[in-house]
């Protein structure tokens, strides 16, 4: 590596550098929980009604299962807002006299392997009197609806609103009102890696180690502590690798509390892993909504005021720590997106039904936000006889700093660049006359477009302004030359596929003058590395990232005193690089190591004027900034059987400085495609009883190699002054773009035959529904007669 | 997603094999072959057998025969087996065709030909061959050995006319005349799974008409079958978009879809009419 750069003066950051994780996990030595021995195995025994009272639970004679009757003690997970009429709607740690969807865990069977706790637990016998179910949010809201908690009636867990004060006026003197019913399915992320902990007790210590796969483990360490009641130096969480997150491992599972309140019961080592099924029906859920969305604009289709109502399934329990405020706020605060508008109105409710609970995935709410803005300004388009793009054009931020109509700050961004990069490189001309061509051989093909602010980095205030009880926000990176000239990071994010470990070596990298194969980044055990929030929401390189650029700016300024010091210059004199600090136009020269070593073992040397060692800490606690990009799909929709081909996809987008573009491109393609399941294939359907239909992955339908299109990407950098690193976050973007450009270019295929589609997916039998309705409609007058 | 427990059981012969199979299969014995679909369902624990006779070192059950008239399929031969033709006469195309339609690759290495046939997923590839071209099921027992014709063969979802203790030790596919056509198409979400519907078909041509035509639709209805009603509309006709329409509205008009809380009968109905009319297409190339 040094090769590469020394005496160059080339920078590490800005480099496609191979990632330094990859060598282990494409070798298979990767250490991932469900490698850990155990000495005793967890099957959970899941409620199989979806409503119901607890009347037995008949346990094998001589088994060990613990119930909720055993965790005397033990509190319930009870996640706060307090804000927006929040009820603090609480989870037993497994159901206790009641259970509220399939898939609860009611009793926990312990055995010398998981083969045998699983036959155990087909052993244990559940009573439960079934009660009434209610599935569906907006039956949840109906009169008279089965209350999923005393808590909270009618069955709103929280309700935010927003009104602008000049809104109604605007409202009033609008010359069009456009109106949207968006609904996006229920989804699961679907971590390749699904749940597994393992927790030992110590005998020696007291302690317990939990290694679980989480995206933030020291809160986890908090939570669980509090839940049992035990001192939190007495847990030790570890996140060793992790096979994906996306949200869905940032919330607290009950059943990790589980497995240390039995480490400690039974002084051993004790170990769940999750199989499929119970991650596609029991860990987590995501994107059940409904969202009527409706728009004022003018006479020339400038957006004028936006009206929106949310209604959010939230499931049966509120998830730690975000609460199910996470998706309906979320909506409530970043519908406007990245128009200018700035007269809103909003209501956003999170409703209770007896499903799996809801937490954060991947985008948060804004791929169905998204999809509904973009779904509603191609139908404005339509209604005002102007092009697609040209509406967009109109009515797209173009001044900054821009406050939003809910007073959000949008920093510096591109959204009208990146649309006319993005338009010009798909040749929307030439793909209209390929379009009109085919169309005459009987082959539908659309474009559809997407533009959207992704919201990032976004540090403690940007939460406390949800009300939430817990307020992450801030990183902290202890930054350590050791005496051998070795550097340490030890970092509170906790990467898991984000490419972390390369992407802030590059930044210390360059700050310092070394190269990043002698860096080291420590993250994921609350024992080694310093308090921090974990990896979600698009923080961590913005985030973290400036904790370490000012960890490294301190270590640098440590290293130019002391070369200062040795050799005998001024430190304006100074040059790091290359591994060594050099007074400038001079051959006096220190290397890195060498200094370190004298940091440590000659302090005598610097009488007192330098502190001892070589470690210094860096915190960073960011107001947020606003990456934008512009998404654009081609597809063919077949419509004999309303299969959608998607033929390209193309982005143009912006985040800010971009640390490295293999990693970067890497993020925004893995988005795509869960956007393109979000938009053509995932969904969690449950029966009228409340039972999941979907619990295997042939139901369940993520997409594979074989249905990615090719995706071409482009870049526009705007160094924003909101991110010390000068980077914007980039991790969620493509998937809160993908859907809604994907069904725009549906909906564009199918414009010949009036047929309309405002729900995601859009799977086969969806397009064919709307092609049915179409075509029955007396006022259709298309060009073919037998679709 | 761990199997309950069972007894495996490994046979060297056939004889050997019925034995053991007349003896379990009133405790849940069942046959393992290539296990691609045995397996996981007893993953989920959703079959918990209490023996499994695994043929995997039967002898001689890997074979392919043919006479000149009937190509015989022994129980051991893996999908991947018919990825280059076994016959030189349009069925050993058909074949090759229609392989590369079954799930994935490795799937297609391990998973057997009767194996399928003995699952009787509505959805089967190989299912939906068996019937449209009137395989014969040889099934064997210590009682005997029985032909058994498709018709009476397939008795609904993952449902046939094999008895507990009978292996379904070779199926019998009509070789096709020299100068047959044939077509196949498929509907499935994604490259790879479960088809939603399927269609084969065969005709030969006759002073410029299509003649002995037999379609086959799967995945529609809880067994595949050949649809009469198909077969009339093409019988006479000569082969074209006319024909291969009124085919297709006639199998999407008599069958009695499936339906599941992802697909109605209608659209069930729009899939059929789909991979017919496309079956008779791909067969004119």
């Amino acid at each position: 590596m040094t090769a590469h750069t020394k005496g160059t003066g080339l920078k590490w950051v800005g480099r496609a550098m191979r990632r330094v994780e990859d060598p282990a996990l494409v070798q298979g030595q990767g250490k991932f929980t469900a490698d850990l021995p155990a000495a005793h195995w967890v099957r959970f025994v899941r409620s199989p009604n979806a409503a119901g009272r607890i009347i037995g639970i008949n346990k094998p004679d001589g088994a060990l299962v613990i119930t909720a009757a055993d965790l005397t003690g033990v509190k319930k997970i009870t996640p706060m807002l307090h804000k927006f009429a929040y009820r603090a709607v609480a989870q037993p740690i497994l159901a206790e006299n009641v259970v509220r969807y399939v898939g609860e865990a009611v009793a926990a069977v312990v055995a010398a392997s998981e083969e045998e706790a699983e036959d155990i637990a087909d052993l244990v016998e559940l009573d439960i009197e079934q009660t009434a179910p209610v599935i569906d949010s907006r039956d949840a809201l109906a009169d008279g609806a089965p209350q999923i908690h005393a808590i909270a009636p009618g069955n709103v867990i929280l309700e935010g609103k927003h009104k602008t004060p000049g809104f109604d006026e605007v409202w009033a003197s609008a010359a069009k009102i456009i109106t949207l019913d968006a609904r996006s399915n229920r989804q699961n992320a679907t971590p390749m890696e699904a749940r597994a902990g393992h927790a030992v007790f110590d005998a020696v210590s007291g302690r317990v180690t939990l290694t679980c796969t989480t995206q933030m483990p020291h809160l986890m360490r908090t939570a669980i502590a509090d839940v049992l009641g035990m001192r939190e130096s007495d847990l030790r969480v570890i996140a060793p690798d992790v096979g994906g997150g996306f949200g869905q491992k940032m919330s607290l599972c009950a059943e990790y509390v589980v497995l240390v309140w039995l480490a400690r019961k039974l002084k051993s080592s004790v170990a769940w892993t999750e199989d499929r099924r119970e991650n596609l029906i029991a860990s987590f859920h995501s994107r059940d909504q409904y969202i009527k969305l409706e728009a004022a604009f003018d006479k020339d289709a400038k957006l004028l005021a936006l009206h929106a109502d949310v209604i959010s399934n939230v499931g049966a329990y509120s998830c730690f720590p975000t609460t199910s405020g996470v998706e309906p706020l979320m909506a409530m605060a970043e519908m406007p997106g990245p128009y200018d508008v700035q007269q809103y109105q909003c209501r956003a409710r999170g409703v209770l039904t007896n499903t799996c609970t809801m937490a954060a995935y991947r985008g948060v709410s804004r791929p169905i936000i998204t999809f509904t803005l973009e779904r509603l300004m191609d139908k404005a388009a339509n209604a005002f006889g102007i092009d697609a793009i040209d509406i967009r054009r109109r009515n797209l931020i173009d001044t900054f700093p821009y406050t939003s109509a809910m007073g959000l700050v949008y920093d510096e961004a591109t959204y009208q660049q990146t649309l006319e990069m993005a338009v010009k490189a798909i040749d929307v001309p030439a793909f209209r006359a390929r379009q009109t061509a085919a169309r005459a051989q009987g082959r539908y093909l659309g474009l559809g477009i997407a533009t959207f602010s992704e919201r990032t980095g976004y540090g403690s205030p940007a939460f406390a302004a949800r009300g939430m009880e817990i307020t992450p926000g801030w990183e902290t990176v202890i930054l350590t030359v050791d005496p051998s000239g070795f550097v340490e990071a030890r970092i509170g994010s906790s990467p898991h596929g984000q490419g972390l470990r390369t992407t802030l070596a590059q930044i210390i990298a360059d700050e310092i003058g070394v190269t990043p194969d002698i860096i080291k980044i420590i993250h994921g055990d609350t024992d080694t590395s310093p308090y921090g929030w974990g990896t979600f929401a698009s923080r961590s390189l913005v985030i973290s990232g400036g904790a370490t650029l000012i960890a490294a700016q301190k270590v640098r300024a440590k290293l130019i005193k002391i070369a200062s010091h040795l050799l005998e210059a001024s430190p304006d004199d100074i040059v790091l690089a290359d591994g060594a600090a050099t007074v400038a136009g001079t051959d006096r020269s220190i290397t890195i190591g060498k200094m370190a070593r004298e940091a440590y073992t000659q302090t005598h040397k610097f009488k007192g004027e330098i502190e001892p060692g070589m470690t210094e800490s860096g915190t960073y606690d960011p107001p947020g900034t606003f990456s934008n990009a512009c998404h654009v799909a081609i597809v063919e929709v077949d419509i004999e059987t309303g299969q959608t081909k998607i033929e390209k996809f193309l982005v143009a987008e912006d985040a800010g400085k971009i640390i490295n573009p293999m990693i970067a491109d890497g993020q925004v393609i893995g988005g795509i495609a869960q956007g393109i399941g979000n938009a053509l294939l995932e969904e969690i359907i449950y029966d009228e009883h409340g039972v999941p239909t979907t619990a295997t992955l042939a139901d369940y339908m993520p997409p594979t190699a074989r249905e990615m299109p090719p995706i071409e990407l482009h870049h526009i950098e705007t160094m924003s002054t909101q991110s010390i690193t000068k980077a914007k976050g980039l991790g969620e973007g493509g998937c809160i773009g993908a859907p809604a450009a994907i069904v725009n270019a549906i909906n564009d295929a199918l414009s010949p035959f009036g047929a309309a589609l405002d729900e995601i997916p859009a799977t086969p039998q969806r397009v064919r529904a709307a092609l049915r309705t179409a075509l029955s409609s007396p006022l259709w007058e298309g060009e073919k007669s037998n679709p | 997603m761990k199997p309950a427990p069972f007894i495996r059981h490994v046979p060297k012969t056939l004889d050997e094999a019925l034995k053991i199979l007349a003896q379990v299969a009133p405790e849940d014995g069942r046959v393992l072959a290539g296990g691609q679909s045995l397996v996981p369902i007893m993953a989920f624990r959703l079959a918990k057998p209490a023996h499994l006779v695994d043929i995997n070192e039967v002898e001689n059950l890997d074979k392919i025969g043919n006479d000149g008239k009937i190509l015989r399929i022994g129980a051991r031969v893996r999908h991947g087996a018919f990825h280059t033709s076994v016959v030189d006469n349009p069925l050993g195309a058909l074949l090759t065709f229609v392989a590369r339609h079954i799930a994935h690759y490795p799937i297609r290495m391990r998973g057997t030909f009767c194996g399928s046939l003995a699952h009787a997923d509505p959805a089967s590839e190989w299912c939906l061959t068996a019937a449209t071209l009137d395989a014969t099921m040889v099934a064997k027992s210590t009682r005997g050995e029985r032909a058994i014709k498709a018709v009476d063969y397939f008795e609904g979802i993952m449902s046939t006319a094999l008895a507990e203790d009978e292996l379904l030790a070779e199926v019998h596919l009509p070789l096709l005349a020299a100068e047959a056509k044939f077509g196949f198409n498929e509907f499935s979400r994604r490259a790879g799974d479960f088809a939603m519907s399927a269609s084969l078909v065969t005709y030969t041509i006759k002073n410029g008409k299509i003649a002995g035509a037999h379609v086959g639709v799967g995945g529609a209805e809880p067994s595949p079958r050949r649809i009469a009603e198909a077969e009339a509309a093409l019988n006479g006709q000569a082969p074209g978009d006319e024909a291969f329409r009124a085919a297709a509205e006639a199998a999407a008009s008599v069958i009695e879809p499936l339906e599941d809380h992802q697909t109605t009968g209608e659209y069930r109905r729009d899939l059929v009419r789909a991979v017919v009319r496309r079956a008779l297409e791909n067969s004119q190339q």
